[in-house]
Parts: C-alpha cells; structure tokens; sequence
C-alpha cells in the first residue's frame, strides 16, 4: 500500500498542493485524474522525492520513502526523454542497472520487456531514429525494467495509438496483478474509466474525490433513471415526486426524489404499453469530474 | 513469466554510491569514445604532438651548416681553425674573386700583409659584408655564466606555448562536452528518471569523472607520444629538461579539471537547450583562456607567473612553467597543488548545490542567485 499523507507543497509563495491525501492500493490500477496545472505531476514528483515536499510524507508499506526504498519504485514523468544516442537495449539496460541490477539481470528484462511492448526488432537501433509512439514504448520499458514494487506513471496513454494503448494496458494489468500498486495519470477520462479499480480526482492542489470507481459513480449518482417504452412518455411529468430531465416520444429521464417515486413510474408505465427499458442512470466519470472540480 | 522471478530476486541492498557514479561516468566514457569526431580530434591533436617534436629533433640534428670559403695560400691555416667554415683553395686571388662573384662561395679570404692590417688576411665579399664569416674568423673569448642553469628564453617560450596550449585545448574541449552533456540531459528531459533512480551528487560526480578521465587520458596520452618523440629523436637533454615539469603539469591538470569540471556542470545546469550553454559558460571558458594568455604574454615575467602558479585556475599551467624554469622551490608545487585541492572541494559543494537545484527547471535561465538558495 502506497499512503500519500497531508502533502503540502508552494513553488515561490504560490501553494500548489494543498493537504492532500489518497491511497495506493496493491494490485490494483489506480487513476489520477485533474485538470491541467491542478498538481498531478507535482504530487508524482513528491511520491518519487524528485521534489521534496512542504510538509507531509510519502509512506510504503506504513514506512517512510527514502532513497532506498524509492529505488524500487518505476517512474514514467511526464515530460518523457531518453538519450537519443545510445541504443534502445543499451538505454534500459542501463537505467536498469542504476536501480542496482546486475548486466546479465538488466539484459534479461530489457530484451524480454522490449520484445512484449514490440520493440524487438528495434533493439539495437539509436532512439532518435524510432517513431515517437516507439519511443514512448521505450520510456515505459525503462519504467518498468527492473522489476519495480510500485508503479508511478504520469500520462502514461497520452501519445500512443489504439493498439500500443492495448498493449501498454496488458503490460500494466500484468503488474497489478502480481500485486503491484500502480498509479497513472491521464487526462483521458474514458481511459481511466474502462481501466482504473480506483480513481483519485485533484482539483487545484486539493483531493477532490477518491476511492474505487465504482464507489465513486454510486456516492455522485443522483437518482437518474431512464426509461424507454414502446408508447409515448408523455405522462411521466405528472407523477408526483418527479422531475424529467430529458423526453422524446417513447423516451424519459428522470430524476426521482425516493425509491416510492420511481416504483410509482415503473408501475404506471406497465399499464401504458411495454417496457422496453428501465435503468438506473449512473454518471459517467466525466460528469462526476466535472461536478466535482466546480 | 520470467519477471515474477524477478520481482522475487530483485535485491533489497541498492548499488553504493561509488557504484552508481561509475556506471554513470562509464557511460559518459562509452558514449564519447563512440563519438567518431572525438576520436578524430584526438588523433590529429596527437599527430601534431608527434611531428612537432619530431621535426623539431630533425633540425636541431642537422645543426649549423658549414659556410663555404674560397681561401688562397697562407690563409688557408686561419680558416682550419674554424669549423663553421668550409675552405675551398683557389689559385689565384683572382680565381677567388670570381668564384665569389659567381655565388659558388660566400666569400674569399686571401693573405693580406700590408701593414695597416695586423690579421695577415683580408675577406673579400660580394656585396655585403659577410657578418658570419667574419664572426667565425674572430677569437671569440670564453663565457663563464653564474647561473647556467637558465634556459634558453626561445625554449621557454616553446615550452610555455605548449603548456598553455594543452591545458586550453583540452579544457575546452571536456568543458564543452560536459556543459553539453548536463544540457542534453535536461533538455532530453531524461533527467527526471535520473534523479528518481539515483542521487544527484552521484549523476554530477559521475559526469566530472568520466569527462575528467578522458581529460587525463588525453593529456597522458599526448605525455607518452611527446615523450616517445623526443626518445626516438635522441632529445634526451631536452627531455630531462622538461620531464619533470611535465610531470608536475598532468598531476595539476588532473585536479585543475576537475575544479573547472564542476563549474561546467554547474553553469550548464542552469539552462536547458543547447543554443544557451556558450552563453552561459562564457565565464567559465573565461577563466580557461585567461592563463593560456597570460602564460604566453608573460613566461619571462617572474612576478606574474609566481602570481599565476598560486591562483588555482591558472596554476596547472604557471607551476609546471616555474619549475621548468627552476624558479620554484621544491614545496612551492604542494603548496600550490594544496591550495587548488581546496578550492576544488569547495566548487564541488556549491557546483553540486546548483546543479541539483536547477535541474528540474525547464525553459528558462536559471538565476545564479536562485540557484544557490534552492527557491
């Protein structure tokens, strides 16, 4: 378990971080999402003690980070770079043997990784002649070369096509489920939706929201429900407790002030024709980000 | 999968500090050496080494050539006396006289007994007279000097040349290629993963050792090839002239270096692309080029190169020259070598302060004065 703890940071009297606090739990993907400037790369950099903090700590485990422990993290920042002379084997094998591995160890994982993320034909060519896409499968393989215990990856999606997304996201689900806790951050919404267990939301350096997705899209749902039917729907606006928020023809959605309210439609709506659906609307994470940051 | 026993056998002790800045100098060693512009500067600066001290040794073996003389009858034992001169007999003072006349000699020397003339000969010359012909006909009295232990002021200045030189060639050179190497890093942006993988006093030592070794290298190199040449050439008088100065001037290099080295870095980090790094080590490159000058304006001013031996980033350049003067006493080079390891130590610690406050700020220059706060 990764424990972010009452995190407070200011660059020259400008506070960007303001107490916050979240959790990373092990095996599973947890999203960072937040707007632009809101402090998600500034949080990671702390995580990873490449900026030190105002005040607050960074815990693994119920323990302090330091310099030792932190080794065993795998940090992808956002501002991605490798050297763009040195070969593309070369380049991970010795990010990986920084960490502390051994030649024949960082060899191993270098060339097995490199081969999963499609970059097996490519290993000895200089990583300015790969294709950016390419180059970003390269930044991840060094995030994740030498076997890391917590993964803290900033925009990890963002310039990667369809495909290399499907195979960075195998990559990623693998880790978590060897028990590892991984963060990323994005700013594509609909990604973090369909991957993330858990979801933090910061908004100007201050936690928003956080907790498991689900949780989350059930606490920010209003009682929403659609319904379809094969008749006109007309009706629903005059049972009481009610209110309709979108209509046309066989189609309604509409909030209910209690359960009562909304049983009261379904059985009304039986006796005007048939049901074709009737469904609980649940937000979409977007909608919760967006009501939550205002 | 082969990585599940990875994670297992990933090892809880991280790599020692000495370990990681090895790893990080070797790879600035690995990536220079591949470098075909840095091998091909590297072999032209040696081969100019090479033929200079050789062509040199070529002509000082050819030595002085002997002036060719027409001579006529009695005159002929005041020429044997010399051996600068080359006396070829003619006839007649008449022969003599056409033969300098055609250019064949540089001039006749014929017995002369009139009596306003008390050497008994007389040299007659085309249309000049002949200075050299007339000195090595001249009894010369013999020279006693208090201190013969001088050298000669041409020598100095050669050897000055060449101190200044090398010190200046390959402080730029690495200087330039450090500074270009912290930039790159920062404006790869590689930089971030560095410091979230190792300390940054590891990432600035190994940079400076790394560049400092290929330094050393060079000049050691361009010491052996020197020192080869003037063997190979039977220079050996030369040689033990210079030897020991040339000793003394790779061991103040290696720590003069290192000291600029770290200003490098230091000023380097304070910027993030390439087209800012001249400007901003300009001050740097100043205090590179200052003794380059002053050595070769000065090396016969024992003031200021007493000056220059002690300040640090001149004195791997003006100790070497004193002792190769032998204007030095024997503990004024530890002294100086004390003083320059001092001040080394102290630019490491504000250098390393810099560099690490200023790596992560992008675009912009950083201020100096920021820089050393930490804001």
């Amino acid at each position: 378990m990764l424990e972010v703890s009452h995190i407070t940071k200011s660059f020259g009297g400008r506070q960007v971080l303001t107490d916050v606090s979240f959790t990373v739990a092990p095996g599973r993907l947890t999203g960072f999402v937040g707007g632009n400037g809101a402090g998600k790369t500034t949080t990671m950099r702390i995580i990873l003690g490449v900026l030190a903090a105002d005040s607050g700590s960074v815990l693994l485990a119920g323990e302090r980070l330091n310099a030792d422990s932190r080794r065993l993290f795998g940090y992808m920042p956002e501002e991605r770079g490798l050297y763009p002379k040195m070969r593309v084997l070369e380049q991970v094998v010795y990010l990986a043997r920084l960490h502390g591995l051994s030649t024949r160890e960082a060899t191993a994982n270098a060339t097995a990784l490199l081969e999963q993320l499609g970059l097996g034909e490519r290993l000895n060519d200089a990583v300015e002649t790969l294709s950016l896409g390419n180059q970003q499968r390269a930044q991840i393989a060094a995030a994740l070369v030498h076997d890391p215990r917590v993964l803290v990856l900033d925009e990890p999606f963002s310039g990667l096509d369809p495909m290399a997304v499907e195979v960075v996201l195998t990559v990623l689900k693998q880790r978590a489920a060897m028990g590892v806790p991984v963060l990323f951050s994005s700013h594509q919404l609909d990604i973090v939706e369909r991957l993330c267990d858990d979801v933090v939301v910061i908004a100007e350096g201050a936690i928003r929201a956080a907790g498991p997705r689900e949780r989350l899209r059930e606490e920010h749902s209003r009682n929403v429900t659609e319904l379809l039917l094969d008749g006109d729907t007309g009706w629903v606006r005059d049972v009481p407790g009610i209110s309709v928020l979108d209509f046309d023809g066989g189609y309604a959605l509409f909030e209910a002030e209690d359960e009562a309210a909304r049983q009261r439609v379904l059985t009304e709506a039986l006796r005007h024709g048939t049901v074709v659906d009737f469904a609980r609307q649940r937000p979409s994470l977007t909608e919760i980000f967006t009501e939550v940051v205002r | 999968m082969s990585t599940t026993q990875a994670t297992r056998s990933t090892p809880t002790a991280g790599p020692s500090l000495q370990q990681v800045t090895a790893l990080v100098a070797g790879r600035e060693i690995t990536m220079r050496l591949r470098s075909k512009s840095f091998l091909i500067s590297t072999a032209i600066l040696l081969l100019g080494v090479l033929a200079s001290v050789v062509i040199g040794g070529f002509q000082s073996q050819q030595g002085v050539d002997r002036i060719p003389v027409a001579v006529v009858g009695s005159a002929q034992s005041a020429v044997a006396a010399s051996d600068a001169l080359e006396a070829q007999s003619a006839g007649t003072e008449e022969e003599a006289r056409e033969l300098v006349r055609s250019g064949e000699v540089e001039a006749a020397i014929v017995p002369d007994n009139s009596a306003d003339n008390g050497t008994g000969i007389l040299v007659i010359a085309d249309d000049a007279p002949p200075a050299d012909v007339v000195q090595a006909l001249s009894l010369t009295p013999p020279v006693e000097l208090l201190d013969d232990s001088a050298e000669n002021p041409f020598l100095a200045y050669l050897v000055a040349l060449a101190f200044g030189l090398v010190f200046f060639m390959s402080a730029m050179t690495f200087g330039a290629t450090i500074a270009q190497s912290v930039v790159e890093e920062k404006q790869t942006r590689v930089v971030e993963i560095l410091m979230s993988t190792v300390p940054v006093r590891a990432l600035l030592a190994g940079k400076v050792i790394g560049n400092s070794v290929l330094a050393f290298g060079q000049i050691a190199l361009i010491a052996v090839v020197a020192t080869i040449g003037l063997l190979v050439t039977e220079q050996t008088p030369l040689l033990s002239a210079v030897g020991p100065a040339v000793l003394w001037f790779v061991v103040f290099f290696l720590f003069g270096f290192v000291l600029l080295a770290a200003m490098f870095a230091a000023t380097a980090s304070l910027v993030s692309r390439q087209e800012d790094v001249g400007a901003v080590t300009s001050p740097v490159t100043m205090l590179v080029m200052i003794p380059y000058f002053l050595v070769i304006l000065f090396n016969d001013n024992t003031t200021v190169l007493g000056i220059m031996s002690y300040v640090p980033f001149s004195a791997p350049v003006g100790m070497p020259m004193r002792l190769f003067l032998g204007e030095a006493q024997w503990w004024e080079p530890i002294a100086s070598l004390l003083i320059l390891l001092a001040s080394t130590a102290v630019t490491i610690v504000i250098g390393s302060r810099i560099y690490s406050n200023s790596l992560l700020r992008m675009g912009g220059r950083v201020k100096l004065m920021d820089a050393l706060r930490g804001r």
